[in-house]
């Protein structure tokens, strides 16, 4: 099943920052977002996700499929590596996460606490937390940051991995991953609006 | 759902997670009431049973800023939002989990305290009784207000203004219950009452809370 989108048009903060947005996200594709800071691609992703809703326009096919990650990875600090991605796994049902420690190279961290973790790491352990949730779409909110250039491939190769298992990713990213990926630019699909203060992305720094 | 009741203790009780702070406030304020209203045991008697509801009110009031506040700082509730697990059914853990690690403990420390401030033999039963059953009302009504407040930076203070008028029919009843069992008399009505307002508020603030949630989180 499809990710489609049609006609699609979003507000952050009380102001359109996008309008007419139309695609379609096939399985076993990736397609990267490209736009300028403040172009709406977090909005674009958090109404995706669910997380807001569109001023117009369409979403299917996103109904509890979507993992999601964002600026933030949603870690405790007082807990293990382990435990932060076994908690993950459990809301979404599964219970293996080995996989996902293999993935990302954790497995030497697995008992540190989140807390005594350094930014590439934490952000490793956010991202592999996509891979114990089991849905198809992963919606990405500029995963790579932070991350080392051998992080950057362990993170391409998980992507490449989830692609060709059937899975789709969305995600919005300035470094070239070495996907096979489509390229969507939101820039020409940005709302007319004469005025646009209060649509900064502070809450989002 | 277990998963997530078990993470919220788990987190409780480890370092900083703010487990003891109600029960250290609790503590403090009634080893303090003797002191400021002076060694007259009569009166304490018969202050005993509201001081005590007073005190486990504000305790529970305390760590109620930190229910929601640091999940949605760390951004786990956004990820929990996309999560298959309902939002009602979240706010009623992260409340079960408030109430476990808060609530109960202060049920447990109150009739040790209530020797301290002198509390009359037969309302030591009716205390126990009457804070274990408004103690889960405290925190339902409260995590509602942790969800008003959930975006707001330093939103304690907000946070107590709005929750503190609806904890007010808890106390009442509350202290009440355990006044009439302290000073021998039938207190019946007060514990229906209590136990009505009660489960009215777990059944329903739930549905409050995750509404006002989605509503601040967009």
């Amino acid at each position: 099943m499809a990710l489609l989108v049609s006609d699609l048009s979003l507000a952050r903060g009380g102001v359109p920052v996008l309008t007419g947005l139309n695609f379609r996200l096939e399985p076993g594709r990736a397609l990267i977002l490209r736009g300028p800071n403040g172009s709406g691609k977090t909005t674009l992703l958090r109404t995706i996700a669910g997380l807001q809703p569109p001023l117009e326009g369409q979403i299917s096919g996103a109904e509890d499929r979507i993992a999601y990650a964002a600026h933030a990875d949603g870690l405790k600090a007082m807990l293990s590596v382990a435990e932060n991605l076994a908690f993950w796994a459990q809301v979404f049902g599964n219970s293996d996460i080995s996989p996902a420690l293999d993935a990302y190279a954790l497995h030497p961290l697995r008992n540190r606490l989140a807390g005594t973790l350094s930014a590439g790491q934490k952000r490793r352990l956010g991202l592999s937390r996509l891979m114990v949730t089991g849905r198809p779409i992963w919606v990405l909110d500029e995963p790579t940051v932070s991350l080392d250039s051998d992080a950057v491939r362990l993170f391409a190769d998980a992507v490449r991995g989830h692609l060709s298992a059937g899975g789709s990713a969305l995600m919005a990213t300035h470094i070239d991953l070495g996907l096979d990926a489509d390229v969507l630019d939101i820039a020409p699909f940005r709302a007319a609006s004469t005025s646009r203060v209060g649509a900064s992305d502070e809450a989002f720094l | 759902m277990i998963a997530l009741l078990i993470r919220d203790l788990r987190l409780a009780l480890r370092a900083g997670g703010g487990f003891g702070l109600g029960l250290a406030f609790f503590l403090i304020v009634t080893v303090l009431v003797p002191f400021s209203v002076g060694p007259q045991q009569a009166l304490l008697g018969s202050i005993a049973a509201g001081v005590l509801w007073l005190g486990a009110l504000l305790a529970c009031l305390l760590s109620l800023d930190r229910l929601l506040a640091l999940d949605y700082e760390d951004g786990t509730l956004d990820l929990l939002l996309t999560a298959p697990l309902p939002l009602e059914a979240v706010v009623s853990i992260k409340a079960l989990a408030h109430w476990l690690t808060t609530g109960l403990p202060l049920v447990l420390a109150a009739p040790v305290l209530g020797v301290l401030l002198n509390l009359p033999g037969g309302g030591f039963f009716w205390l126990v009784v009457s804070l274990a059953l408004g103690t889960p009302a405290l925190s339902v009504i409260g995590t509602f207000g942790a969800a008003l407040t959930v975006g707001i930076k330093r939103g304690g203070l907000l946070l107590s203004l709005l929750v503190l008028p609806l904890y007010v029919p808890t106390l009442i009843f509350g202290a009440e219950a355990a006044r009439r069992g302290a000073a021998g008399l039938d207190p019946q009505t007060p514990v229906l009452m209590l136990a009505g307002i009660t489960f009215a508020t777990i059944a329903l603030m739930p549905f409050a809370s995750a509404a006002v949630l989605r509503m601040g989180l967009r």
